[in-house]
């Protein structure tokens, strides 16, 4: 084989891996909508304000430090410690829950049996809310985050593949990073899966998802079910803050990702996880190999831009229920 | 209103030799509004421990409404609930389940995408004590329990005689093996109080049959106490004790199926409005 063939194929696995990244938001999405019937706009905001406490609480920021200044004229701005990585995603769990809590507390609670649409305005001043609220905390510069991970391509297997491709060919470079995403990405999937499958909580997490008078009546609050499901997202959100963040760095842009997530629910249907790992996974696959066969050679590149949005626009068209949806046919 | 109101802590001897128990729910003076629409206008009896308790009436009579507020899906702007000897007071109906009060609808409100065992796993729900945190982190205690749970629900599929539709999506069934299923999952959480909106609504005599077998045994056999909804007259002759008559939200009449059908504001009612 070709030199290039082999580059294609890594282009192909490069794909994979962001496509995970992609399934990870998509899947935050999900849970939520199944579960509340509510298109959580504020899902990119969430993983942007995890991460930020998580480098926040990691270095020791002292939170609200600028108010805190602007009131009492001090000068505070860090505590001076530095704490355990894993002590400091515990504590940003914590507040994802707080968070869950929170929400349901004092605004869901009040929107029940509302139009999805007001549900979903809800979200989107929930969004801004936090983005502020956020700033206000932690401070709005960018953050480096580092909680370990390797970083750069994987040495290992770009040598124990150079030999495949002949001359030309240096082996597979592969983020070492994406590769620590994937398979923390798949055992995420798999304890969500085992959950939802084996638990009570689970089974009540499908119920709720499924029929809510129904849910109501073999005894399952629902307000209980809703401070779960928006827990998990808030951890799933704080999962892929952390793998972009080490990335990218944490920022603002943290909060787009949501975006890259709407033509992986477009692609896999709003109401299923398995839509969501493949969506994910066929948009990383597709926009990567867009780019590199057709894209570049031939379109003047940047088609990563827009290309999982028309991807989704074509699927949308002749497949509007997604992947795995049933096709609705409407009763007369 | 008739003879037996005066034994509420005694209870009574049914025809077939069946002892009925002392109140254990008291509706008092309900009243239930929906905008200008008087659902249930000022309704007031009881429901005694193990009797099987029937509400009938002309369609748009307020019977489901009636069901709706024991379940605590309907909240009454006036009168009293009154459960084993204490008031109630305004619940959330998941509450009212875990009190032991199991409910189906008369439209059915099954998890479609689950299966037939999963359906009625979820009943189990309210006898089920893992906490959150031991299912997340101690996987093994959580499975145990699981495991506990599952062989009653075989038991419960086992009664209701349908083992061949175990892992069936219920979405897929027919109309008459939902409303069995619908049933098991009411049961499987050994209810102290039964509710049943139409149970044999849409089914043909012999599947009629096979329901009116079974609301008999789990009264029987369980001695669960059932209050149920049905149009069918020969059916409701056949297994209530006593009887509460329903028409344009108001109790027209309320005693033994004999009784009823022997008290000319039921005849009218039921000649004057059209039902099925
Ligand atoms: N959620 C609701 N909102 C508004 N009106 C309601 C609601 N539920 C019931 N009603 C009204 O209350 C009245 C009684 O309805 P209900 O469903 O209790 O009657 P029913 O006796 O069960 O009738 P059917 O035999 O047709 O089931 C009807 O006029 C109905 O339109
Ligand atoms: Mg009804």
């Amino acid at each position: 084989m070709s030199a290039g063939f082999y580059y294609g194929v890594e282009v192909f696995l490069n794909g994979l891996m962001a496509g995970v990244m992609y399934s990870l938001v998509a899947l935050g999405f999900v849970l939520i909508f199944k579960a509340s019937g509510v298109f959580n706009y504020a899902q990119g905001v969430m993983a942007l304000f995890a991460a930020m406490t998580l480098v926040g609480l990691q270095n020791g920021q002292v939170p609200f430090a600028h108010l805190i200044n602007a009131i009492f004229g001090t000068h505070v701005k860090e505590f001076g410690w530095h704490m355990p990585t894993f002590l400091a995603i515990l504590l940003s769990v914590g507040v994802m829950i707080l968070f869950a809590f929170l929400v349901e507390r004092y605004v869901l609670k009040h929107l029940v049996n509302q139009e999805p649409i007001i549900l979903f305005m809800a979200t989107i001043g929930l969004a801004y809310f936090m983005e502020g609220f956020g700033d206000l905390m932690w401070g709005s510069e960018i953050k480096k985050l580092d909680v370990g991970i390797p970083q750069g391509g994987n040495v290992w297997i770009e040598e124990n593949t150079a030999f495949l491709g002949g001359e030309e060919f240096y082996g597979f470079y592969i983020d070492s990073l994406d590769i620590v995403a994937a398979i923390v990405a798949i055992l995420l999937v798999a304890s969500l899966v085992l959950f939802s499958q084996y638990t009570k909580t689970g089974r009540a997490l499908r119920a709720v998802a499924d029929d809510h008078q129904a849910a109501l009546s073999v005894g399952i609050s629902l307000r209980t079910i809703w401070v779960i499901v928006w827990s998990i997202a808030g951890f799933v959100a704080l999962v892929a803050g952390i793998m972009w963040g080490s990335k990218s760095g944490v920022q603002f842009s943290l909060s787009l990702i949501a975006l890259k997530a709407l033509p992986v629910l477009m692609l896999g249907g709003f109401t299923s996880i398995p839509g969501a790992i493949i969506g994910g996974l066929i948009i990383g696959v597709g926009e990567k190999m867009f780019e590199f066969l057709i894209g570049a050679p031939f379109l003047g590149g940047a088609t990563e831009n827009w290309f999982a949005y028309v991807l989704a626009l074509l699927f949308l068209v002749f497949r509007p229920q997604g992947l795995f949806g049933e096709k609705i046919i409407e009763r007369v | 209103m008739n003879e037996m109101t005066d034994n509420s802590t005694v209870g009574y001897m049914t025809d077939d030799g069946r002892q009925i128990g002392g109140t254990m729910m008291e509706m008092k003076n309900i009243t239930l509004r929906f905008g200008g629409v008087v659902a249930i206008e000022d309704i007031s009896f009881d429901i005694r421990e193990g009797e099987i308790r029937a509400i009938i009436g002309p369609n748009g009579a307020g019977k489901s409404s009636m069901l709706n507020v024991i379940s605590g899906f309907y909240h009454p702007q006036e009168g009293e609930v009154w459960f084993h000897g204490e008031k109630r007071p305004t619940m959330r109906p998941y509450k009212v389940a875990q009190q032991g009060i199991a409910r189906t609808f008369q439209n059915i409100a099954l998890f479609k995408g689950m299966s037939t065992l999963d359906n009625i796993m979820t009943g189990r729900m309210t006898q089920m004590k893992s906490s959150l945190l031991s299912q997340a982190i101690w996987f093994g205690k959580a499975a145990k329990e699981e495991a506990e749970h599952r062989q009653k629900v075989e038991e419960i599929i086992d009664f209701l005689e349908i083992q061949a539709i175990r892992k069936t999506p219920v979405g897929r069934l027919p109309y008459g093996m939902q409303k069995r299923v619908e049933l098991g999952r009411a049961l499987a959480a050994e209810p102290k109080l039964l509710l049943l909106d139409e149970p044999m609504a849409g089914m043909n005599v012999e599947e009629k049959e096979d329901m009116s077998r079974f609301i008999l045994d789990v009264n029987d056999e369980f001695g669960t106490t059932i209050a149920l909804i049905e149009h069918d007259m020969g059916v409701v002759m056949d297994i209530s004790d006593r009887v509460v008559v329903m028409d344009y939200g108001k109790k027209i009449g309320d005693g033994t199926p004999a009784e009823v059908l022997a008290n000319q504001d039921v005849i009218d009612a039921y000649l004057g409005v059209s039902h099925d």
